[in-house]
């Protein structure tokens, strides 16, 4: 496939558009054809369909079997139909881990990712430099760190004994993580997934036309009025797929798992902590399999609004 | 009018500080507790120590485990920037039937299939494949779970590389493999080394599928030592911990700031989790 003795296919003369039209700038100046670019996507395509795609679809069919961990012994699984799900509409554990990962998206995505991010992009858009470049360097940094980095300097500053918020608070002895597990991961998010949402509305901002914002201001408009009518439906598609992203990013997140591993009494327990407690503390695999297919449905949905949102911009 | 002014002036500085000091004090821990004598977690003026930084690199197992995570995101890294730019090569440059499917159905993939939607069948499958408490089995899962996105932000970088300098080449008579080597690669540079900072960071902090799939402490990345090191005893290692979570976050800063100096950072939306 490497062997130098490429056939000597002439070069495209036509400026442009590539063969075949449409949209992309498709033009095989370096002569592949075809069947040697299979071969070049063939890699990535194994890999992908190895680690994505069987994955995916074998949750399906685990989902539907009674397979289990159990010790050393590994217990032929046999098909239990939709028993797994039926079991869903009633475990109690579940429905309380659906209400927390919507409390946490809403709380720490939709409300405070969003809100912060926005207003971090709406008043640092005419702050000094200086004043500008800090504040997003240190959002920022909350944002590249290593998220086990960040989980532990939250565990850190929630600490009961001399953890920095008691300290900075006055309330000695409150152990947050025990006595507010949803209320500190919210703000663990919201701290440390804000800079996306303030560099995507930073950007968006920019293409709201100043000629309105100063029209706006000339007809004395308050801020609130301004941001309504003038900005927001400038932003408005921004808005939607900033939401959509982080909120399936945050549905998905982990993270719980090392603030609190769902505790104390499962008040803490998002999906995905559900999921892994399920599959591989209780070692059952099939029932967490119908659970993850569960979310997989959710994300998928999720996705499908936000391509659709995309197109329709492009 | 002046007075109002004025208002709004002080209302936008408090908030601003507000903001500010929300961002910036969960982050003293990380700057003070490591050279602290006895981190207790509280606000307080630390006595300044390089004690834990020795106790650190003595620990058994936490330098160890930073050559484990190296392993691990230098092959991640090198093998999503290989098989990205090949597919993102072909599938800019030619009108392969059903591309504009499959690059669709690639990005849906990146978002809908996360590592906690379907840790279950990767465990099993790793299992029964013999690769559990494999680096290279991590490796593999973790490539697996960034191509899509890599190809699809390489896709659009290669799209925008000219395709005169090729076209010369060919009237020179260049075989492919030379137009690739000599013309593609070497344009294409910036958005390679893009992908593979990214890719590295999004593995460097990638905690589930390690946690899964590693079982002997020798073999752990930074990411599952950390939670190794707060299970010890039932009590979190304050004299270790604070120091590494300094030295596990250096290379990603390092490389960020690298990124963002030669090309310029952008967000790519990348798989967090």
């Amino acid at each position: 496939m490497t062997s130098a003795s490429a056939p000597p296919v002439p070069a495209e003369p036509a400026p442009g558009r590539g063969p075949g039209g449409g949209r992309g700038p498709a033009r095989d100046v370096a002569g592949l054809g075809v069947g040697r670019a299979l071969g070049f996507i063939a890699p990535a395509l194994l890999l992908i369909g190895a680690f994505l795609i069987f994955p995916a679809l074998w949750t399906i069919y685990i989902g539907i079997t009674n397979y289990r961990l159990t010790g050393v012994e590994a217990v032929s699984p046999s098909m239990v139909g939709l028993s797994n799900y039926t079991r869903a509409l009633n475990d109690a554990l579940f429905h309380n881990a659906l209400w927390l990962t919507l409390l946490f998206v809403l709380g720490s995505a939709i409300i405070g990712q969003n809100v912060l991010g926005f207003t971090l992009a709406w008043i640092l858009r005419r702050a000094r430099p200086a004043v500008r470049r800090t504040v997003e360097a240190l959002t920022l940094l909350a944002w590249i760190l290593p998220s086990t980095v960040v989980a532990y300097l939250w565990v850190a500053f929630y600490d009961r004994d001399g953890g920095t918020l008691n300290s900075l608070l006055g309330t000695p002895g409150t152990a947050w993580l025990i006595d507010h597990p949803m209320l500190c991961l919210v703000v663990f998010n919201t701290w440390r997934g804000t800079a996306f949402s303030m560099m995507l509305y930073s950007s968006a901002l920019q293409a709201v036309p100043p000629s309105q914002l100063e029209s706006a201001r000339m007809v004395g408009a308050s801020g609130w009025q301004t941001l309504r009518d003038v900005v927001f439906p400038h932003i408005r598609g921004h808005v939607l797929t900033n939401t959509l992203l982080i909120s399936l990013w945050t549905a998905n997140d982990f993270s719980p798992f090392l603030l609190t591993k769902g505790g104390p009494n499962h008040a803490s327990e998002t999906v995905p902590v559900y999921i892994y407690n399920v599959a591989l503390q209780g070692g059952e695999l099939g029932y967490s399999s119908a659970i993850s297919f569960l979310l997989l449905l959710a994300n998928l949905l999720v996705s499908l609004v936000y391509l659709r949102l995309l197109r329709r911009r492009s | 009018m002046t007075t109002s002014f004025v208002l709004r002036r002080i209302g936008f500085y408090v908030l601003i500080c507000a903001i500010t000091l929300f961002f910036a004090v969960p982050m003293l821990w990380i700057a003070s507790a490591p050279f602290d004598a006895s981190p207790g977690l509280g606000v307080q003026w630390p006595d300044w120590t390089l004690e834990n930084f020795r106790r650190t690199l003595a620990h058994p197992y936490a330098m160890h485990s930073m050559v484990n995570s190296l392993l691990i995101c230098v092959t991640t890294a090198v093998a999503v920037t290989a098989f990205a730019a090949l597919a993102s090569y072909a599938l800019s440059r030619v009108r392969i039937p059903g591309r504009d499917a499959l690059l669709y159905g690639l990005l849906l993939l990146s978002s809908v299939v996360t590592g906690t939607a379907a840790m279950v069948p990767i465990f099993v499958m790793m299992f029964q494949l013999g690769l559990i408490d494999s680096r290279f089995g991590v490796a593999l899962v973790m490539t697996g779970g960034l191509l899509p996105a890599a190809i699809f932000i390489l896709k659009d970088f290669v799209d925008a590389v000219p395709k005169s300098y090729e076209e010369s080449a060919r009237v020179f008579g260049a075989s492919t493999l030379q137009i690739l080597r000599d013309v593609v690669l070497p344009v294409a540079r910036p958005g390679l080394a893009t992908i593979m900072v990214w890719a590295f960071v999004n593995s460097w902090g990638n905690f589930l599928v390690p946690f899964l799939l590693i079982r002997s402490i020798d073999k752990q990345p930074g990411a599952v030592l950390m939670q190794t090191l707060t299970d010890e005893g039932g009590s979190v290692n304050l004299q270790v911990l604070p120091v590494f979570s300094l030295l596990f976050s250096i290379p990603v800063v390092v490389l960020y700031l690298l990124v963002n100096s030669r090309y310029g950072f952008r967000f790519h939306g990348g798989i967090k989790s």
